[in-house]
């Protein structure tokens, strides 16, 4: 604890620091060995040489399974939970710095919705858009439509059901996220701008976006990695497609071949892409920043 | 990027006029928790009260979904199904409690107090974290090379003579379920514990210090106290998540162990929404319970 050399207890914590983290990376670290299994090679070591043959296998498709259909699905929806995420979480984090009537009873919701147990959340929108399922077919036949009533089939979906569930576990992210950003914001900048006479949306766009800009890129980061792994609230809040987590978890007990650690290996290096983009664009926007100031 | 996200609300600077403008600024993030949070709840509310057949629901008001979750649950010889589940996941629940607050306590007070320079500090705890954005299946499929009955862990230990056959209850059992449960949730108590920890005034420490306290001593009665809001948020993840669990239970366990999450997802496979919706009902009712008590220990909004 204090300054001179590293005392026996810095020892004994740094090699249970450096275990805990073997602890993290080493089985993600051999399912990503191991999807370069050779065509003989099982789902344990030994390596039977190296080879792309579960990749393709991947490619060709598992069982009745259309991996790439679910990649792209769960691509575009984690791209609109971005979207959405980043736009509702920065517009309510300037909200919640001015005067907000009913503020702390929306961020108890917020934080409620954070830790509610997520087949909850899953079941209670399962059962809404079933709800109203059901109501539209009533009014369909009340109205005499019958032919749009045959025609539709569920209100449940990729971009109804699905992106309100994921939104309910990216949102409290990004809020807090938010509240962190500002407890951290200078606002002499922004005063500065309305002395000088910027409407509030010039301040807004050349002095506050350029300065949280940095930090945003961050919750568009959490909403998409988060969407692209969501398991639990999606599973009862989508009608008859999947995404590919679910896929993944159907297929933990039905597929024996290396594939699968190979289907693990593309979405991990997905999920690391987005994080490197992030980081990536954070530190240009900050140098960009940086030099403006500098300028 | 901010990757420690600390939750306190921001003064508010008071404006004259401005409320409205932040209402509308507000708007579409509130409707998003009223329509998929909050109506959601309230349905689940109403219809565990709802009767149903084979294809559909029932609307009225009838309680015998609640009656049949509880069927038998007074007989003292034999315990019901409910009951035994629930003992079941509070088992998991306070295991993995247990072990992902003290490796969380150890790996942040390591990181906060033991690594001085604030750049290894970031990477360090960075490194902690990246895990947490990679696919939860990915990670518990990967035990199955290391765990499984030819995996690396039974190879070795028959390669070095220790066992004569392979130990079967490494996977898909009560063992790889916790140990999947650490291995994904560690992280939600590493975060807030940091946190807090990193919110401790130095000064305290050098004074417990030249006071004579020694470094269990200054641990037990300076930073575990002042580290309590932390340990408290951290608490509550873990313990909400294991809770409501039925995708580790059904991966790691192999569709063995029972939990409340499982008997949820299996009613409503079958249709049976209101039951389910009855179950849903009381273990939200338990899992507020226990948040209520662990807040009761901490006041939160003192902390923000």
């Amino acid at each position: 604890m204090n300054t001179e050399k590293h005392t026996p207890a810095f020892w004994f914590l740094a090699a249970f620091f450096a275990l805990f983290v073997l602890f993290m990376y080493g089985p993600m670290l051999v399912i990503v060995v191991l999807s370069f299994q050779g065509p003989e090679g099982g789902l344990t070591f030994p390596l039977r040489g190296l080879s792309l043959h579960w990749f393709y296998k991947l490619a060709e498709g598992l069982g009745v399974v259309d991996i790439g259909a679910a990649l792209r699905r769960s691509l575009g929806l984690g791209l609109a939970v971005m979207a959405f995420t980043v736009l509702f979480s920065v517009l309510a984090g300037l909200a919640f710095r001015k005067k907000l009537a009913g503020g702390n009873v929306l961020f108890f919701v917020v934080v409620a919705s954070l830790i509610m147990p997520s087949i909850i959340v899953s079941l209670g929108i399962g059962l809404e858009f079933r709800l109203l399922d059901t109501g539209i077919k009533k009014a369909l036949e009340a109205f005499g439509m019958t032919g749009t009533l045959e025609g539709y089939g569920t209100a449940l979906g990729l971009f109804t059901s699905a992106l309100g569930a994921h939104l309910t576990w990216t949102l409290p992210f990004g809020l807090l996220i938010m509240f962190a950003i500002f407890n951290r914001f200078n606002p002499a900048y922004e005063e500065a701008a309305r002395d000088l006479g910027a409407t509030p949306w010039q301040g807004f766009r050349h002095v506050v976006l350029p300065l949280i800009a940095p930090s945003v890129v961050g919750i568009g980061m959490f909403g998409f990695t988060l969407s692209w792994d969501e398991i639990a609230r999606t599973s009862q809040a989508i009608g008859d497609v999947n995404t590919l987590p679910l896929e993944l978890q159907g297929l933990t007990t039905t597929v024996t071949t290396p594939s699968i650690y190979a289907l693990g290996t593309v979405t991990m290096v997905v999920s690391f892409m987005v994080m490197g983009l992030a980081v990536g664009l954070s530190k240009l926007l900050l140098s960009r920043q940086r030099a403006k100031q500098d300028a | 990027m901010s990757t420690a996200p600390s939750p306190s609300l921001p003064v508010s600077t008071h404006a004259p006029g401005r409320s409205i403008a932040a209402w509308w600024q507000a708007t579409p993030l509130a409707a998003v928790f009223v329509l998929f949070f909050l109506v959601p709840l309230m349905l689940i509310l109403m219809v565990s009260f709802w009767d149903f057949n084979q294809y559909e629901m029932l609307p009225g008001f009838t309680i015998k979904n609640y009656i049949s979750i509880f069927d038998g649950c007074a007989s003292p010889v034999d315990m019901c199904v409910t009951l035994k589940t629930y003992l079941s996941t509070f088992k998991f629940s306070f295991l993995v409690w247990l072990i992902t607050l003290v490796i969380g306590f150890t790996v942040s007070y390591f990181l906060a107090f033991h690594v001085r320079s604030a750049g290894a500090q970031t990477l360090l705890f960075v490194l902690c974290t990246i895990p947490f954005w990679t696919s939860n299946v990915i990670r518990m499929i990967s035990w199955v090379p290391l765990l499984g009955r030819n995996g690396l862990v039974n190879q070795t230990l028959l390669g070095m003579g220790a066992i004569n056959q392979p130990i079967e209850w490494l996977l898909f059992s009560s063992f790889s379920v916790t140990l999947a449960f650490v291995h994904l949730y560690t992280m939600f108590m590493i975060v807030p514990i940091f946190n807090s920890m990193m919110r401790i005034d130095r000064s305290l420490i050098e004074a417990a210090s030249d006071s004579g306290a020694t470094a269990w001593q200054t641990l037990w009665n300076v930073i575990v106290p002042l580290s309590r809001t932390g340990i408290i948020i951290g608490s509550i993840f873990v313990i909400t998540i294991v809770m409501g669990d039925f995708v580790t239970i059904g991966v790691m366990g192999g569709q063995q162990i029972a939990s409340i999450g499982k008997i949820i997802q299996v009613q409503t496979s079958y249709l049976q929404f209101p039951l389910a919706a009855a179950n849903a009902v009381i273990l939200l009712a338990i899992v507020l319970m226990i948040i209520w008590a662990l807040t009761r220990l901490v006041d939160i909004r003192k902390e923000l």
